[in-house]
């Protein structure tokens, strides 16, 4: 793989679209996001942003237009490309009958990781679980299944972490816990895309936000100088049925 | 040898799993036991020798190919449904290595329950099936069969009716196989050479390399989105 040159964005959307049959779900989008960026992407449901992750995360194929990363066409080397992305969504991609050792040392060979068993000490001391690294799966709450999902998501300490509505479904405390890993991958300077409907919450750490609507991208914009009550006029009109 | 050992790292992964639960096992084992209780009952089959020789080797390639459905209907729908096929997709890997690591393990989990029904295939029916050539033409079969339903699966794992919609496409494309494995079985029990049934093992050794070849081209287009 080559390296990618330093005025190459991590991720770069050129006229992205998506569609599945005759529902368009992205129609054209352009976004760019710098390295070490955070970016928050906020949109009503059906707005594209799962499709959007899941294009970025090559799990999906584009209908139209490309994504490069690092400066690199995700078309072409997605494969290679794959090392440099870590996701979590709602969906926890875990095995609930092994256990969180288990599930951790499977996706570490997966990745191909040298030191797996001081990487997996690591992550699992991060997300709090060490204590419970030999229970199986299925008798994990939410929370924790949530936390091991972000064990697994950072085990090949990956440059771009793709968060697809990580909010969802978890309890305050469980909440709390995502706020500080995702305040640590912050801190890490990795680069970051949100997807969230909840404007609190997508507003917290972000460098920079964008709207998505109905597949296509309503606003850009810096965090700087928009507080919380400004966002919700942005996002109200960026949103607005017309 | 890195794509080999993302292909064991999936075998290891279901096999510990399997052995956690022994779910599929389990079904596998007492769907493909109860096939033979019904059709040795249906045919009579202690009866006559002459007859259970005709109806053997299509009651057990039946037991077989049934259980394999059970198995296959796991490989990938389980995966899908547990939301752990995006996973293994997010791997940086080839994802035909995803393909070989899911086909092995069936293989592996049906040779499994196939050994098992050998002795329950000979009490029953009363015949002997331990025979070292009979043990070949279930291992091609098995590698022909588990060839094609592992992609099928990995297809069928996108749709909505995938537990119906697999048998339905599976027993039409794995047919050319599950002939030539009843064929081969049939003389060998009748006790020709693997000259004389040369022919129906050359073609099982056809299909075992065309479908992980036709799989290794098309793999990718299949479970992507």
């Amino acid at each position: 793989m080559t390296m990618a040159a330093k005025t190459d964005p991590a991720i770069e959307l050129r006229k992205l679209s998506k569609a599945f049959g005759h529902q368009v779900a992205l129609r054209g989008v352009d976004l760019s996001v710098a390295e070490g960026e955070f970016l928050t992407l906020f949109g009503p449901n059906g707005a594209g942003k799962t499709t959007l992750i899941r294009i970025v995360a090559s799990l999906a194929r584009p209908t139209g237009g490309s994504v490069h990363v690092r400066g690199e066409d995700l078309g072409k080397t997605a494969t290679s490309l794959r090392r440099h992305i870590g996701l979590i969504s709602h969906n926890p991609l875990l095995y609930g009958d092994l256990t969180p050792d288990e599930n951790l040392r499977f996706f570490a060979r997966m990745y191909g990781l040298a030191d797996a068993a001081a990487r997996i000490d690591t992550v699992l001391d991060q997300v709090g679980l060490a204590s419970r690294r030999r229970d199986p799966v299925r008798t994990f709450s939410r929370g924790m299944v949530q936390r091991l999902t972000i064990a697994r998501a950072i085990l090949h300490d990956p440059a771009i972490m793709l968060l697809d509505e990580p909010y969802t479904g978890l309890d305050l405390q469980a909440a709390d816990m995502l706020r500080v890993v995702l305040q640590e991958l912050a801190a890490s300077k990795r680069t970051v895309i949100l997807t969230t409907h909840n404007l609190e919450q997508g507003l917290e750490m972000c460098d920079r936000a964008a709207i998505l609507n109905r597949g296509k991208l309503a606003w850009e914009g810096s965090r700087s100088g928009i507080d919380l009550s400004a966002m919700r006029d942005i996002y109200r009109e960026a949103t607005r049925i017309r | 040898m890195s794509y080999l050992r993302k292909i064991s790292a999936i075998l290891w992964k279901d096999i510990v799993a399997e052995l956690r639960t022994k779910e599929m096992f389990s079904a596998m084992f007492v769907f493909a036991v109860l096939v033979v209780v019904v059709f040795t009952f249906a045919f009579d089959l202690r009866v006559s020798g002459e007859r259970v020789r005709q109806v053997a080797p299509g009651a057990l390639w039946v037991a077989f190919a049934f259980a394999g459905v059970l198995g296959l209907n796991r490989a990938f729908i389980l995966e899908k449904d547990r939301g752990c096929l995006d996973g293994l997709l997010l791997a940086p890997v080839d994802h035909t290595a995803i393909y070989f690591g899911k086909m092995i393990s069936t293989v592996l989990f049906m040779l499994v329950v196939e050994a098992l029904m050998l002795p329950v295939f000979t009490a029953f029916l009363g015949v002997n099936l331990f025979d070292l050539r009979l043990i070949l033409i279930m291992i091609l079969g098995t590698i022909g069969f588990a060839g094609v339903g592992t992609i099928l699966s990995a297809m069928t794992a996108q749709t909505r009716t995938r537990e119906v919609l697999l048998p339905i496409l599976l027993l039409p494309v794995a047919a050319p196989v599950l002939i030539a494995a009843v064929k081969a079985t049939a003389g060998i029990l009748d006790g020709l050479t693997m000259s004389e049934i040369a022919r129906w093992w050359q073609l099982l050794i056809a299909f075992d390399l065309v479908f992980p070849a036709i799989a290794f081209m098309t793999f990718d287009f299949v479970v992507k989105e």
